[in-house]
């Protein structure tokens, strides 16, 4: 399909080309930061992007550079109107690029509405605090880092960490307690590999979960610019799916780190004053105004969660993209490179990671009521552990006094028996508490502190007997 | 009328703007954007648009309304929750359902509801700016004072007490032959301070219930707080709590640039929770501001100012208002974002050189004061404001802009987030210059506050030096009495530091309850000391039934702990003194 042919009003005498910026003398009715086509001398069209609009100028940023422009015969051909998405539930099952437009071979969504794929904020009063519990099967997520229903929860990894395993692994296992409800699966791929996008598409193949998905692809050989409009139109799509056909949807965004490398680009080439390490200034807020679409909302059945996937780079989690993504999400389930040499599989960093929803998930009537003390008092005695085995390797376990040696051995057997699970192992909320029972028996009765009396003479494995 | 002559990003240009003034609202477009003129070239006026541009054309239309940018004030204030602008979202969705639209418009105050309005002055009484007219009984725990505003002064003429809206006259007052009518409502422009007859130092706890704070480093009615922290550290729940339990007549929270849920939280918990000294919903002392990070950007820069002013105006009915930030760095980053496209020379790491003035005049409108009008009053506005420094490096022009402001820092620190030790207040780098502002009103209570205090945080800092030795040799190889000074620091740190926020009891602490905790621990660490020296190992005391019951002293609720806690001590006495027995 041309899409040229629905872009109606054309726009001429170009003046300037400087970098990837086009100075054309002012064109009425563009309108500020729509997208439009750029039909260069010699016949070839490149996307483009009203970024400044006034009586005097037009500057159009160009996609892909404009080197090679004749000024006299370049045309820039405009809508009146910003990026749409033509939805209905036929979306489910498709594929679409990051324009968009299908490219599964299938025939064009007959829209039943066209929604602005930049969404509108939610206003705060009429958010439903999110109280789900999404059971996902893995212990390191389930029982100290919850993912709940409505939450923005990313998982930061390095490059070779098994991110795409675990995720594979909770959209296999997810399940949310005594519910037959509708859901579906939003899938992004943004500046990834051919490859890993297919591996995405096949588990969604063989889980029988395709013709509940929509999938939006842009992968590393595609437009750099369509990788910004690609994370929103997906979460267009999840949100007429979740609002208007009240479904739950989770949506996998895979590499956000690909998407802000774009976003730095397009930035730089505006000539824009930096912020830290080149990135935008105002990275946080355009991140901010996609993670924000996920919620779940009052008198409305359905729900949006997003968990992102990003690779930080040089595994440093202060980098601006983990960074500014941290202060935007509720949370991050962080992959550990350590973890992963010793062999532990899923190898999540449990005291980077955080779920800030865990409290609103957890708790009798949701999960159990030991949960939140269970929760409290294993990171206290981990953390107490791997500070002793800092320790030792200085001045060897020999040498710390028996208390010591206790949590020492505790922290290990907690990354063998708690954090390290099969890759098809789907453990029950109850599973996983009651692990951590188990390994609190080795520790003084009198350490657990965080617990309640009544919890301990109840859920102890001494007193169950 | 104007027309759209450039827009670029949150910056639009204007001609024919001729007759408008800098800071004058308008609006842009046939949404009518509400927009805020920043400066005037000719008749061309460049404005910052306070909502989302994306879409506009050239040629639409500007409006000038002849009005800057102010705040409404008056009854209907309390319980509310507004955006950046003061409008009031639950009006908004009431009217458009959940999804905010550009250009929709919302006023602040209810304009259909009475109030009970009772005079307070008579016919005939001489009035002048800040003179308490009338109350209006706003919420159960607000009384709302209806004040003169600026530029009125006369004999009262005519005074009615009964129900009335805040647009209906309530008085008439009469000067110079002159009559005007005053309503429950004023206006009042958001960037200017108000003003006050005479500036007063901080002093008196503002009591938190939480025991880092008002223990350890307190803050003052009328101070300025800050707490910087990287992302999960716990500014956000530390922010929510002060709001919650902070023992002020009225509490403003202003969440700016950040999460959606968890304003959504704070409404939901704030309709559920209730003040533990009176046992009304926290709502009926709360105002909400919510420019969440999804709204636009340029509107949070006028958010931080709609809640001080209104901190202000609420300060000059002689009461005591805590106003809390989260986050400031989101503020910051909006004045970034708008001196960039106005092309201004960037600062350090792009700010605007005027960041950091910007900054002090936010926080320098905290204070304690004696306020304008009759009768006398005193009032105070302490502000507490987040800071999220990138990559939680506290070198940054933000948290550095703001240390050069505040008198107490709640500096928090990741690898106690991490361990989840909250709140992650470090107790190394955390200060306050409040000591002395408070000590009597804690000397009134409780005369071992400052010994009690100092010797808490003298273990602290001894055990952070011998941190160093242990790395080196191990904990075993200490002698016997550093050992016990580690077992008592690890005790201060967790059984009396360390405060969920999420527990039911401990959530809220008296500070008579944190006064006499940490003193139960020292009381330990004093008999623990002679336990040593008559030669009782550090293993039998590490054990001892007692350092059990001190780990639980959280669970103990407020009423009953002075009881308890006299019990603890008895047993504590007994089998330590006497070990034998
Ligand atoms: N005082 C506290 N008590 C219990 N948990 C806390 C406390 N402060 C923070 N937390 C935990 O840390 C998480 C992050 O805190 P938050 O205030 O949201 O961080 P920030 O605003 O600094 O990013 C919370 O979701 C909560 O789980
Ligand atoms: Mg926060």
């Amino acid at each position: 399909m041309d899409l040229s042919s629905l872009y109606v009003k054309e726009g001429r005498a170009i003046s300037r080309a400087k970098g990837s910026l086009l100075v054309a003398e002012s064109i009425p009715g563009i309108k500020f930061n729509e997208i439009v086509d750029v039909q260069l001398g010699n016949g070839e069209v490149k996307g483009g992007q009203a970024i400044d609009i006034s009586k005097e100028a037009t500057i159009v940023q160009v996609f892909g550079g404009v080197s090679e422009v004749d000024l006299a015969r370049t045309k820039i051909r405009y809508k009146g109107e910003t990026l749409k998405l033509p939805v209905s539930v036929d979306i489910l099952g498709r594929i679409f690029n990051g324009m968009g437009e299908p490219i599964d071979g299938g025939p064009r969504v007959v829209a039943e509405d066209y929604l602005d794929i930049n969404g509108e904020p939610i206003n705060p009063t009429l958010r439903q605090p999110p109280a789900e519990f999404i059971e996902t099967g893995i212990s390191a997520i389930d029982g100290l880092n919850a993912l709940v229903r409505g939450q923005k929860l990313p998982i930061f990894s390095g490059s070779g960490l098994p991110h795409n395993r675990i995720v594979a692994q909770i959209i296999r296992q997810a399940t949310v307690k005594g519910r037959e409800e509708r859901f579906a699966i939003v899938f992004a791929a943004l500046g990834i590999s051919y490859d890993d996008a297919s591996f995405f598409m096949r588990n969604l193949e063989r889980t029988g979960a395709l013709e509940r998905a929509v999938a939006f692809i842009n992968t590393a050989s595609d437009p750099v610019i369509e990788r910004i409009s690609t994370p929103r139109l997906a979460l267009t799509a999840a949100e007429y799916l979740a609002w208007k056909q009240d479904m739950h949807v989770l949506v996998i965004l895979t590499d956000m780190t690909n998407y802000c490398e774009a976003l730095r680009e397009l930035s730089s080439m505006r000539e824009e004053i930096p912020s830290r390490r080149g990135y935008p200034g105002y990275m946080y807020t355009d991140l901010a105004t996609m993670y924000e679409r996920a919620g779940r909302i009052s008198q409305k059945k359905g729900s949006v969660t997003i968990m992102p996937i990003l690779t930080m780079p040089d595994d440093d989690i202060t980098h601006p993209i983990p960074d500014l993504t941290g202060y935007i999400t509720e949370g991050q389930i962080v992959l550990s490179r350590n973890l992963e040499r010793k062999g532990i599989y899923p190898p999540i960093d449990v005291f980077l990671s955080l779920s800030r929803m865990i409290k609103e998930g957890i708790g009798p009537g949701k999960t159990r009521e030991d949960h939140n003390n269970v929760f409290m008092q294993s990171y206290a005695a981990y953390a107490e552990g791997c500070y002793l085995r800092e320790i030792s390797t200085i001045i060897g376990a020999e040498a710390l006094g028996e208390r010591d040696k206790t949590y020492l051995t505790n922290a290990d057997e907690f990354e063998k028996k708690f954090i390290a699970q099969g890759e098809r192992e789907k453990r029950t909320i109850e599973d996983t508490l009651d692990i951590a029972w188990e390994l609190f028996s080795a520790l003084p009765e009198e350490d657990l502190k965080l617990i309640k009396e009544e919890f301990i003479k109840k859920y102890l494995p001494k007193y169950r007997g | 009328m104007g027309k759209i002559w450039r827009v670029s990003g949150p910056l639009v240009i204007a001609d024919d703007m001729k007759g408008s003034q800098v800071y004058e609202v308008v609006e842009i477009g046939e949404e009518g954007l509400v927009g805020e003129i920043v400066g005037l070239e000719g008749d061309r006026a460049i404005i910052q648009a306070h909502e989302d541009t994306l879409g506009l054309e050239i040629g639409e239309v500007v409006i000038g309304t002849g009005r800057i940018l102010s705040v409404e004030l008056g009854p209907g204030l309390v319980g509310s929750i507004y955006d950046g602008l003061q409008k009031s979202l639950l009006a908004l969705g009431e009217d458009i359902g959940p999804f905010i639209k550009r250009g929709v418009k919302a006023s602040a105050l209810p304009r259909d509801k009475k109030w009970q309005f009772i005079p307070e002055v008579r016919i005939g009484d001489a009035v002048s700016q800040g003179d308490i007219i009338g109350i209006v009984p706003e919420t159960n725990l607000i009384e709302h004072k209806i004040m003169v505003p600026a530029g009125i002064k006369g004999t009262i003429k005519e005074i009615r007490k009964g129900d009335y809206t805040v647009e209906e006259p309530v008085a008439w007052v009469e000067h110079d032959g002159e009559v005007k009518e005053l309503t429950m409502m004023q206006r009042w422009p958001v960037r200017k301070p108000r003003p006050y007859k005479q500036r007063l130092d901080p002093s008196g706890l503002l009591t938190t219930g939480m025991r880092i704070l008002d223990y350890m480093f307190p803050l003052a009615l009328g101070g300025k707080a800050s707490i910087p922290g990287g992302f999960g550290t716990g500014k956000t729940v530390a922010l929510q709590q002060l709001a919650r339990w902070a023992q002020t007549h009225l509490n403003i929270y202003v969440g700016c640039g950040e999460r959606g849920n968890e304003m959504a939280d704070v409404l939901y918990s704030f309709r559920q929770l209730k003040d533990p000294n009176t046992g009304r919903l926290l709502q009926e002392k709360e105002i909400f501001l919510a420019n969440t990070s999804n709204m636009p950007v340029v509107a949070r820069e006028a958010s931080i100012f709609v809640g001080i002013t209104m901190a202000e105006y609420f300060r000059d009915m002689g009461y005591d208002i805590l106003l809390v930030a989260d986050s400031t760095s989101r503020w910051a980053e909006a004045m970034r974002e708008m001196s960039g496209r106005l092309e201004e020379m960037p600062g350090e790491e792009g700010f605007p050189s005027y960041m950091g003035s910007r900054l002090s005049s936010f926080y320098e409108r905290a204070g304690m004061v004696e306020c304008v009008g009759n009768p006398e009053r005193k009032g105070s506005v302490t502000v507490a404001g987040a800071v999220s420094p990138p990559g939680a490096d506290f070198s940054e022009p933000v948290t550095q802009n703001t240390l050069r402001i505040i008198d107490a820092l709640y500096s928090l620190d990741v690898s106690l987030a991490n361990k989840r030790h909250f709140p992650a207040i470090s107790w190394l780098t955390s200060y306050s210059l409040y000591v002395d502002a408070v000590k009597d009103w804690w000397n009134e209570r409780d005369p071992g506050w400052e010994n009690t205090r100092a010797s808490a945080l003298r273990v602290l800092q001894q055990e952070a030096e011998l941190e160093e030795i242990v790395r080196l040799v191990g904990p075993e190889a200490l002698p016997e009495s550093d050992k016990l000074l580690l077992l008592i620091a690890r005790m201060i740190r967790e059984d009396f530091l360390q405060q969920s926020a999420y527990h039911e009891v401990d959530t809220y602490c008296v500070p008579a309850k944190a006064g006499l905790m940490l003193k139960t621990i020292m009381k330990f660490y004093e008999l623990a000391q002679e336990m040593l020296n008559s030669g009782v190992g550090i293993e039998s005391i590490r054990s001892s039934p007692v350092v059990y019951r001190i780990s639980r002293m959280k669970d103990i609720p407020n009423e009953n702990f002075e009881q308890s806690v006299g019990e603890l001590w008895s047993e504590m006495e007994q089998i330590m003194v006497n070990p034998k027995h």
